[in-house]
């Protein structure tokens, strides 16, 4: 399973939830950052507050990567379950560093490991044919195996540390574990401590008087692995760059875009893993807006936190209505209860648009686990039929990008649209290029000025060729219009007329066409790899790190492969789609979810049938090698139609 | 010009049932347009659905028809986003307190500066009469197969723990009062509630027009009959908090007071709270220009289409390299 092409390294921090396994990883990645290289993070936790299992997954790599891998190669753990729960993702060669009191703990009492764990757990046990009962004989297993253990006396160095910066409570010393656990981290790869300095700096600049003792902590922690372990066996190294980099993860990216795409009203009711997004606007909610070439204040969103997504969809709606650009943010269940709201939006042509994150379903489901199962909800929820246009971001940039276009294409075709992302990019924090605010176009389409209905009779449903009907912001002096959910004439006002009826109809759903035909394939699709290739792989949204980097592999390997990553995903670019499938003698399609619904609705549209699927919904989002184990297994016949990944903890 | 009833009329055809008391809601609406000389462009009516939910489309105002229990939610994002426009939003009593009580409830809260006026007619007019949540329990209306199985809600009482700051009953047949009733909901500063006893010909054969009116108490001595509604500000009442320490037992005697039914129904101001800020003066300790700036009237682009937002501030926090 190990195919280590790139010059990457793997550090993992787990331990209960609220242990601070979030701000060790931050400081980690950011340490990496400073020092020029590239970060790719993912959080995983529990739908818990406190003590269960959560982790950090984190790769480092002097280039840039676009997903996690299946494996680590240093495990930092925080207790005893964290050791359990990763010790067979710890690579040869990698190490573990624990607490020297969790190696007395018996296994089968860790309260935390559910009784389904311990089933699995001791399958796999009974499959190696080894038999410990503690962690401490856990650990000498996998010893025999070239793994390295790291155990630290945490205890006895917190007292050092007392010791040194006067202070006796144990309990003031024990949040700074975490901090030690970084010091033996950084010392075992021999990383600059500059580095960690300054992020330590930077995650506690509104506490300054933590900085020094952080400081202190690590810094003693760093010197005892380098005195008391032996070579890990690994180095990080910084490296020269000038490229312009932020470290953010993508609630983040996506609120940015909202707010430089214009976007000024946000309602919301809170639900993971969209929750974030909203907080950080709320954050940010007055900003600078240029004018005449100068900054200057006057920018701000309001941000609104409703009773529920039925109210939050249409606020959002309301708000829009006045030209202002509104959205709203939620995930699956929140959808759920959106979907009647939606399509009000729909028949009332308004601009609503709605940043929907996926997380494994149905109902609860997986709350805060990743999931790829909504697209055909997204598609097709609410009755009746309207046009709407669905994005799907595939990372962090675009993530930022298509926030910001989501709400031209909404002006443009007066629709709703569904920005659609899920977990694996919500709570992946990576670094990546600074955004680009010169790209954000914006595009309001055919929006009225008071002066444009003076003394007119304004219809807001005008019939015409393209099926747009200019729009007017609600409270423009001197004109008014009607809106209703019910069947309308071109006033707004209440029809069955079948007549009307056809009519009214066929001008909503040309709009459809209508994008379809505007939009570029370029915004609509990217493609890799080998235009030649008689392979090609098909997917959206976030497997598309993954597959990059499971494809340069076997790129590099001479083999020939392209990709085709569907960005918008409603209206499908058909004729693109069909094309670039047309050359492909092996179809795959790669997705979070158990029926292929991208691949049914490729089949819908152009009549091809995918040969591979590369399918999984454990929660988990895919890792850059099980993809390319399955795509290689494709490349060599030797694969069955449909190949389920399984990686994850 | 002066504006005139005319001028807020749509010349589309009425269609709720002959003697509804809608017309009579609607009647007040427009006097109070003309009362105040609001601009039909700066007015915006939402309204849920159901019988009432007609309502916009015989007004001539911005008219915004929205699902059944949400005008709230339609109403609060539009004031919101541009707190120039005068926000009236309309809801039945299933729209209002069954189906859409958490809006209700929860707007309560915010004391958003609009008016919000309920149709209370005691059932589904527009699916054909079953119990709305206002009905009282053991009443068998017309189109009920069985009494009431629930207890009714009192939306009175319901507005105080829920926080309105303005909240008043009216009566659909007593156009004038209700007229005023309206008028001083849109100008009290703050969220206000105009619950409107709404005689329904068709299906609630039980509070009807004589009913209210009495008409089945005739007082001997005077051989008239006793109406059952009366006037709050005829008996000394006064719900006005005027000063912070007012604000309980005012509330007190506002609960109270909604607890009467039947014999006598009081009409008029319950409770008025001036002093309560409004969620658009919260906004502004946030967002220091919100009112002369709010989400309608920022420009976010040049003529060429260029984003004017800066990120910058943001973009600095997340820097690393
Ligand atoms: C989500 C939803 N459920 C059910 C309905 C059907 N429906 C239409 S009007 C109505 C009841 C209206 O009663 P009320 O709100 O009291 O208004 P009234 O007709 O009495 O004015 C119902 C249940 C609907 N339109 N939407
Ligand atoms: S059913 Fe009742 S409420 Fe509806 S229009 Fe007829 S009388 Fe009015
Ligand atoms: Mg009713």
């Amino acid at each position: 399973m190990q195919s280590m092409t790139r010059d990457d390294f793997i550090w993992m921090a787990g331990g209960p939830q609220g242990s601070g396994v979030d701000s060790s990883a931050n400081i980690f990645a950011r340490a990496c950052c400073y020092g020029g290289l590239h970060v790719y993070g993912q959080r995983e936790y529990h739908s818990n507050i406190k003590g269960l299992h959560s982790y950090f997954h984190i790769r480092v790599s002097p280039e840039e990567i676009g997903s996690i891998a299946s494996r680590v190669d240093l495990l930092c753990t925080f207790d005893a379950d964290s050791v359990v729960r990763h010790i067979w993702e710890v690579s040869q060669g990698g190490g573990i560093i624990c607490d020297t009191e969790v190696l007395g703990k018996r296994i089968m009492e860790i309260p935390t490991l559910s009784a389904s764990f311990r089933e699995e757990f001791q399958k796999t046990l009974d499959e190696k044919g080894i038999k410990p009962e503690t962690v401490g004989d856990l650990i000498n297993e996998v010893k025999k195996n070239g793994i390295k253990i790291y155990p630290v006396p945490y205890l006895e160095l917190l007292q050092g540390l007392g010791k040194e910066i006067g202070e006796e409570k144990l309990s003031k010393l024990t949040i700074m574990t975490n901090t030690m656990a970084l010091g033996i981290s950084f010392g075992l790869i021999k990383y600059d401590k500059k580095f960690v300095n300054k992020a330590i700096e930077k995650i506690f600049e509104k506490k300054a008087k933590l900085i020094s003792t952080n400081i202190v902590a690590f810094s003693r922690a760093y010197d005892y692995a380098m005195k008391n372990f032996g070579d890990s066996g690994f180095s990080l190294n910084p490296v020269e760059t000038d490229e312009k980099r932020i470290y953010l993860q993508g609630t983040q990216a996506v609120a940015l875009g909202k707010i430089a795409g214009g976007c000024r009203f946000q309602s919301y009711y809170p639900i993971t893993p969209a929750g974030d997004e909203s907080e950080y606007l709320e954050e940010n909610q007055v900003f600078e807006l240029e004018k005449e070439g100068i900054s200057q204040a006057g920018g701000s969103i309001i941000v609104i936190q409703t009773e529920d997504e039925i109210a939050a969809v249409n606020m959002a709606s309301g708000a829009a209505l006045t030209g202002a650009r509104a959205a709203t943010s939620t995930s699956g269940p929140g959808f759920s209860l959106m979907a009647e709201g939606l399509g009000w939006a729909g028949i009332n042509e308004v601009p609503t648009v709605i940043s929907y994150y996926q997380r494994g379903g149905p109902s609860t489901g997986l709350p805060t686990r990743h999931g790829q199962d909504d697209l055909r909800f997204a598609l097709h929820a609410s009755h009746g039929e309207f046009p709407r246009i669905i994005l799907c971001s595939g990372d962090l940039d675009e993530c930022f990008y298509d926030a910001a276009s989501a709400f031209n294409y909404a002006e443009r075709y007066q629709t709703p649209v569904i920005h659609l992302t899920d977990k694996a990019l919500a709570n992946s924090s990576r670094s990546c290029r600074i955004f680009d605010r010169s790209r954000v176009k914006i595009e309001r389409g055919q929006l009225l000025k008071e002066d444009d209905v003076r003394k007119k009779e304004y219809k807001r449903f005008q019939i015409t060729e393209s099926g747009i009907s200019p729009r007017l912001p609600l409270g423009t002096p001197g004109a008014i219009f009607w809106n209703t959910g019910d069947e309308h004439n071109e006033l707004g006002h209440v029809t069955e007329n079948p007549m009307m009826r056809t009519v009214m109809m066929e001008k909503r759903m040309k709009k459809l066409e209508l994008a379809d035909k505007e939009i570029p394939a370029q915004e609509r699709v990217n493609f890799f790899g080998d235009n030649d290739a008689a392979v090609t792989i098909v997917s959206w949204g976030s497997p598309k790190g993954a597959i990059l980097e499971a494809m340069d592999r076997l790129r590099q390997q001479g083999h020939k492969i392209n990709f085709l990553q569907i960005r918008m995903m409603h209206p499908l670019p058909t004729d693109y789609v069909a094309e670039v499938l047309a050359k492909a003698k092996k179809k795959i399609a790669v997705e979070g979810n158990y029926s292929a619904q991208m691949a049914g609705i490729i089949r819908e549209r152009t009549g091809m049938d995918m040969d591979y699927f590369v399918l999984k919904w454990n929660g988990r989002p895919m890792t850059s090698d099980e993809v390319y184990d399955a795509l290689l297994l494709i490349m060599q016949d030797k694969a069955p139609k449909r190949q389920v990944l399984m990686y994850g903890t | 010009m002066a504006l005139k009833m005319a001028d807020y009329r749509t010349p589309l055809f009425n269609d709720w049932c002959p003697g509804c008391g809608n017309f009579g809601i609607l009647t007040a609406v427009q006097m109070v347009l003309v009362d105040m000389q609001l601009e039909p462009s700066k007015v915006a009516i939402f309204s849920g659905i159901g019988c009432h939910a007609k309502m916009p489309h015989w007004v001539k105002a911005y008219g915004i028809h929205t699902m059944h229990g949400r005008p709230l939610p339609f109403a609060i994002g539009a004031k919101l986003a541009n707190p120039d426009i005068e926000v009236l939003a309309f809801g039945g009593d299933g729209d209002g307190l069954g189906i859409g009580a958490g809006h209700f409830v929860n707007t309560g809260r915010r004391n958003i500066d609009m008016t919000y006026l309920i149709h209370d007619n005691g059932v589904y007019g527009l699916t054909k009469g079953q119990a709305s949540p206002t009905l009282k329990l053991g009443l068998q209306t017309k189109a009920l197969p069985k009494p009431n199985i629930n207890e009714g809600i009192n939306p009175i009482a319901l507005a105080l723990a829920s926080g309105y700051t303005f909240i008043a009953r009216g009566y659909a047949f007593d156009v004038a009062h209700l007229k005023e009733m309206i008028k001083r909901a849109i100008t009290h500063r703050g969220l206000a509630l105009v619950v409107v006893q709404q005689p329904c010909p068709t299906y609630n054969n039980i509070n009807t027009k004589d009913w209210y009116g009495g008409e089945d108490r005739i007082d001997p001595a005077t051989g008239k009959p006793v109406p059952r509604v009366y006037k709050l500000e005829d008996t000394g009442y006064d719900g006005v908090v005027r000063k912070p320490e007012e604000a309980f037992p005012k509330t007190v005697a506002a609960l109270t007071k909604a607890q009467e039914w039947g014999d006598r129904i009081p009409m008029g101001l319950f409770y008025q709270n001036e002093l309560v800020s409004t969620y658009q003066e919260r906004l502004s300790q946030r967002i220091a220009d919100y009112l002369q700036n709010p989400p309608a009237k920022q420009v976010i682009s040049d003529a060429q289409g260029r984003s004017l937002t800066s990120i910058d501030r943001m973009l600095d926090e997340l820097k690393v390299t």
